[in-house]
């Protein structure tokens, strides 16, 4: 759709401009005036340039929390999305089967972030759980499963809980991809004789990389946020083992108090989410161009 | 045959997906010594006793309705804010465009924690802190730049010519909007509700550190009981439950247009 030129389409922005500006760019200098000072008081602060950004570029913590973080989104990545592509193709097409379907699967998205932490202490506790109590009247594994002894069991829940927490997403944004392919398509499939990995592989996978491409960017992007959920659930233990940024940025920050850090590592953490955030944006708009020929 | 393994494997899923909520159902119709005591997959002594000590604690309540308070808030600010903007986005070129939108949609990206502590200071300094509308606003941060983004989409399905046609005969443009313009895309104000409604309700951080007595919402009460009372497990598990109720509601509404939602909303 060709778009019309006029510079007072400023003027409907504005307002959406000023809400979000306060909430964003004020906090934001405020970052950026903790990151650069040392702050001993109310008033009292010493001009310390890039010390602090310095010292937390070389903190092992900060890198270790990085690494885990990768790890985290990249393992959440590997597992969500062929499962939600899967479910999305079982679903059913028609009937009563479709709205049961769509409803069972918003209800973990609508659930509060510590809820979702809660449920799954609750269902993976060794004394009251039913997984914990499970998995261990099984016997297999040779010690007790509980996910506040062990670093493994800790990353096991965590990643069960945030595939179980976030799959569903996938799976909503890929049924709604493959609803919107023509049955011209299919019939053509058939008549081809096409298998039906055929099927996927040419007619819905390429049909779905749009709303593929928004599943990896949201999922990547917001388990790179992630923090009630596994703040409720392992509080960044044991040890420091399930410490992602966030969970390990609020820590620095209100209970250490360690403001100037903290600010300069928010400034590096934002810079990472803004880096990523681009890139995915540009791919967005590529594949937008790409269905337009 | 193929079918029925399908079918299979997506009981399997959803027995996956329920077992944890039909868990905590389990235990909220326990009491806590019975929870503690004996291993029941199902409740034996069924007892509302945790929902009526919610119901009859105010603080409980109250928790209840300060987040259904601050979450409409929300919303409404949130459509009210992003309707024209995505309009301008959808219709108009104009200097800085991409930029804006890209602009905006960091800000969806941006990680809660970064901006906890200036908010402290900057709600403070307003003398906003324990007020809903506190709240509310620091979730426009997120719940702006996504019904934007949801609306933008909604709306570029629209042709331009009925725009056209409106002003032609003589609409101003917020008569067009209010009048004719809406309502062709109610179904994405209602989407965007929804999702607004849904990042609000299941926000944390924020909620959390914005208040402390007067607009506490649940969410935050249950965590504070979890380190003040030594676990009730059961009445944690009632107010749980409690808190999925009004999604579960929301969704049930939108249940028709959520595919489509997700689509060309592209959230």
């Amino acid at each position: 759709m060709e778009k019309w030129q006029n510079n007072k389409a400023w003027f409907l922005v504005l307002p959406a401009f000023i809400i979000v500006a306060f909430s964003a760019i004020i906090p934001l200098m405020t970052v950026v005036n903790y990151s650069i000072q040392d702050i001993f008081g109310p008033g009292e602060s010493v001009f310390v340039g890039t010390e602090w950004f310095e010292e937390m570029l070389s903190n092992y913590r900060l890198h270790d929390a990085l690494w885990r973080q990768f790890m985290f989104s990249g393992l959440v990545l590997l597992i969500e999305i062929p499962l939600g592509i899967m479910i999305a193709l079982a679903m059913p097409k028609r009937g009563w089967g479709v709205s049961a379907c769509l409803v069972s699967l918003a209800l973990p998205l609508v659930i509060p972030w510590n809820v979702i932490g809660t449920i799954w202490i609750i269902f993976t506790r060794p004394d009251i759980g039913l997984f914990g109590v499970g998995i261990n009247s099984l016997g297999l594994l040779g010690d007790t499963f509980d996910h506040t002894a062990r670093p493994l069991y800790a990353w096991i829940t965590v990643l069960i809980m945030e595939v179980w927490h976030w799959t569903p997403l996938v799976a909503l944004l890929c049924y709604a991809g493959l609803r919107a392919i023509p049955e011209a398509y299919y019939e053509a499939a058939r008549i081809d004789g096409a298998s039906s990995w055929a099927t996927f592989r040419y007619i819905q996978l390429p049909k779905m990389r749009g709303v593929l491409t928004i599943a990896v960017l949201l999922r990547w992007m917001d388990s790179f946020l992630i923090y009630s959920e596994i703040f409720t659930l392992t509080g960044g233990g044991p040890g420091n083992t399930t410490t992602f940024l966030s969970i390990y940025l609020v820590k620095l920050a209100t209970m250490q108090f360690d403001l100037g850090p903290a600010a300069a590592f928010s400034l590096i953490y934002f810079v990472i989410v803004l880096l990523f955030c681009f890139a995915f944006y540009q791919a967005l708009l590529n594949v937008g161009k790409g269905e337009k020929v | 045959m193929k079918i029925q393994k399908r079918t299979i494997a997506l009981c399997i899923y959803f027995g996956f997906l329920f077992l944890p909520i039909y868990w905590m159902l389990n235990m909220s119709l326990r009491t806590n010594a019975d929870i503690l005591g004996n291993f029941a997959l199902f409740p034996v002594d069924l007892t509302f006793h945790n929902y009526i000590n919610i119901f009859t604690d105010h603080t409980w309540y109250l928790a209840y309705i300060h987040a259904i308070r601050y979450v409409s808030y929300n919303t409404i600010l949130s459509l009210l804010f992003a309707l024209p903007a995505a309009y301008a986005f959808s219709r108009y070129k104009f200097l800085g465009d991409g930029q804006m939108f890209f602009w905006f949609l960091t800000n969806r990206m941006a990680p809660p924690a970064v901006f906890l502590l200036p908010y402290l200071q900057l709600y403070g300094t307003l003398n906003l802190i324990d007020t809903h509308i506190a709240v509310a606003l620091a979730h426009c941060l997120f719940n702006v730049p996504l019904a934007i983004w949801i609306l933008e989409g909604f709306m570029s399905g629209i042709p331009k010519e009925i725009d056209e046609t409106a002003f032609i005969d003589g609409y101003s443009f917020p008569r067009f909007f209010i009048t004719i313009f809406i309502p062709l895309i109610r179904a994405g104000v209602g989407v965007t509700a929804f999702f607004c409604f849904m990042f609000s309700w299941v926000e944390l951080l924020f909620a959390r550190t914005l208040t402390i007595t007067e607009a506490k919402p649940i969410t935050a009460h249950m965590t504070r009981t979890i380190s003040a009372t030594g676990l009730d497990w059961g009445l944690l598990a009632a107010a749980g439950v409690l808190t999925i109720v009004p999604g579960a509601l929301v969704i049930w509404f939108v249940r028709n247009y959520m595919a489509k939602g997700f689509a060309l909303g592209r959230v």
